[in-house]
């Protein structure tokens, strides 16, 4: 049996060299993981807004800068649709800042072709953060795209999946009277017959409650930028 | 001593047959039931696991000597938490695409009871090679266990086999349409953890079956 003395400077030391070398590795890697996860958000970005990679090969952090600063201009604006200037977008808190509203604005040689619009909310466990882009006509989806989630893989993890977002392609989100109603996860399929399908995508098995979570913050989130989309739809992008 | 004498052989082929960490010592269910929807996410997890496994055992049991009996859980799992935040790290770093995909379950490594129970059970009795030999048998017991059942449970419960790449996974095999219009469904239930404890039950029967293995009674 060790003395207590023992003890206690053994945990001591094993503390010690497992926390220095831990903040040694954090603090090596900082850099790369930051730069991964702002990539990331603009890869999202992107992809929602209609780019995709070519079949078979995938971007780099640097190609999507460069795709990134060449196709689209990001700038934020408030909640009655005025744009507010010198915010940095990336510092922006999605979830919980109503006042600034970031909007990302595919621009390709002057021609306005799609706004992206952060949207974020509840699923069953966690926050699910994305972004929903919407053609020029800012009724017709374009794209979305879920990029951080801690949702059950393969249940509601499935937000983030091909079949799940390509469903969203082509919806609208205002109904007849133009007023912006989102779009509907429906528990189960979508009635093609019905003339609600326009404004419904399928659910996701097993995953009720992510699904009721999306269709909330996608129309909460979307009504925020009521007054800026409609200001873009009166005057274009400026 | 030779790294590969009989002992050593044995030490490694062990656990993938007569003394599966999953199938016959029974631990480690809990991760087995939650990386096991797709066959992808159970692949990536097998060489997290090995590879935390092996380090795990290796430090053990070069610390063996000095570790107080008193506190010698304490620090295998300071060990076995540093480990995995560092391959947590890591795989952000490096890996982005890997780390998003098996989110949650690397950090939940830590609580996979094959981990703790080998440090316990082997590393601490033993030398660090054959300790090694330990982990990397163990991993791929484990590993073989979560592939068969994530393999069936893929392909009854969502219709597809997808192997990992750098991005989303790769499909290798979808369910034909025909079959679908035919009116074949997908199993719901695989997806959920019953299904895992359904097809995990078959294993453990269809193993102990074949090694032998009978219950005291």
């Amino acid at each position: 049996m060790h003395s207590n003395r023992y003890t206690l400077i053994f945990v001591f030391i094993v503390t010690v060299v497992l926390g220095t070398i831990l903040s040694f590795t954090k603090e090596n890697l900082r850099e790369d993981q930051e730069n991964n996860l702002k990539a990331d958000v603009n890869k999202t970005i992107l992809r929602s807004l209609g780019f995709s990679e070519e079949q078979g090969s995938s971007w780099s952090n640097e190609d999507v800068e460069k795709i990134f600063t060449s196709n689209v201009v990001g700038l934020c604006v408030d909640s009655q649709g005025n744009i507010i200037d010198n915010v940095v977008l990336e510092e922006i808190d999605i979830e919980k800042n109503i006042e600034q509203l970031p909007v990302y604005l595919r621009v390709v040689d002057g021609e306005f072709q799609g706004i992206a619009l952060p949207v974020a909310g509840k699923g069953l466990w966690s926050t699910v953060f994305g972004y929903i882009a919407l053609e020029p006509d800012l009724n017709t989806v374009l794209g979305i795209q879920f990029y951080k989630h801690g949702e059950t893989p393969g249940l509601g993890g499935e937000v983030e999946k091909k079949w799940f977002t390509n469903n969203f392609i082509g919806k609208k989100i205002r109904n007849n009277k133009d007023e912006i109603i989102g779009v509907e996860v429906l528990k189960g399929k979508v009635d093609n017959s019905k003339k609600d399908s326009i404004h419904q995508v399928d659910g996701i098995s097993g995953a009720t409650v992510t699904s009721k979570g999306v269709t909330i913050f996608l129309k909460d989130d979307l009504k925020r930028y009521e007054a800026y989309l409609n200001k873009v739809k009166e005057n274009g992008i400026i | 001593m030779e790294l590969f004498d009989s002992e050593s052989k044995k030490i490694v082929s062990d656990p993938l047959n007569v003394n599966n960490p999953i199938s016959l010592q029974v631990l480690g269910i809990c991760s087995a039931l939650a990386v096991t929807i797709r066959l992808d996410q159970a692949i990536i997890m097998t060489f997290a696991v090995i590879f935390v496994l092996c380090s795990s055992n290796v430090v053990i049991s070069l610390l063996r000597d000095y570790i107080p009996a008193r506190v010698r859980i304490v620090i295998m799992l300071s060990v076995i938490a540093s480990l995995v935040s560092f391959v947590d790290e890591v795989l952000q770093a490096y890996m982005y695409n890997m780390s998003k995909q098996l989110s949650v379950f690397v950090g939940l490594i830590v609580t996979n009871c094959i981990i703790m129970g080998r440090a316990e059970a082997f590393a601490i009795k033993h030398g660090p090679s054959k300790a090694f030999l330990d982990g990397l048998g163990n991993g791929l017991g484990y590993g073989m266990i979560i592939i068969i059942v994530s393999f069936f449970r893929e392909l009854f419960g969502s219709g597809t086999l997808t192997l990992p790449d750098g991005g989303a996974g790769y499909v290798l095999f979808q369910m034909p349409d025909w079959l679908y219009a035919a009116g074949y469904e997908n199993i719901g239930l695989l997806v959920l953890s019953p299904g895992a404890f359904f097809i995990l039950g078959f294993v453990i029967w269809m193993q102990r079956e074949i090694v032998g293995l009978e219950e005291e009674e």
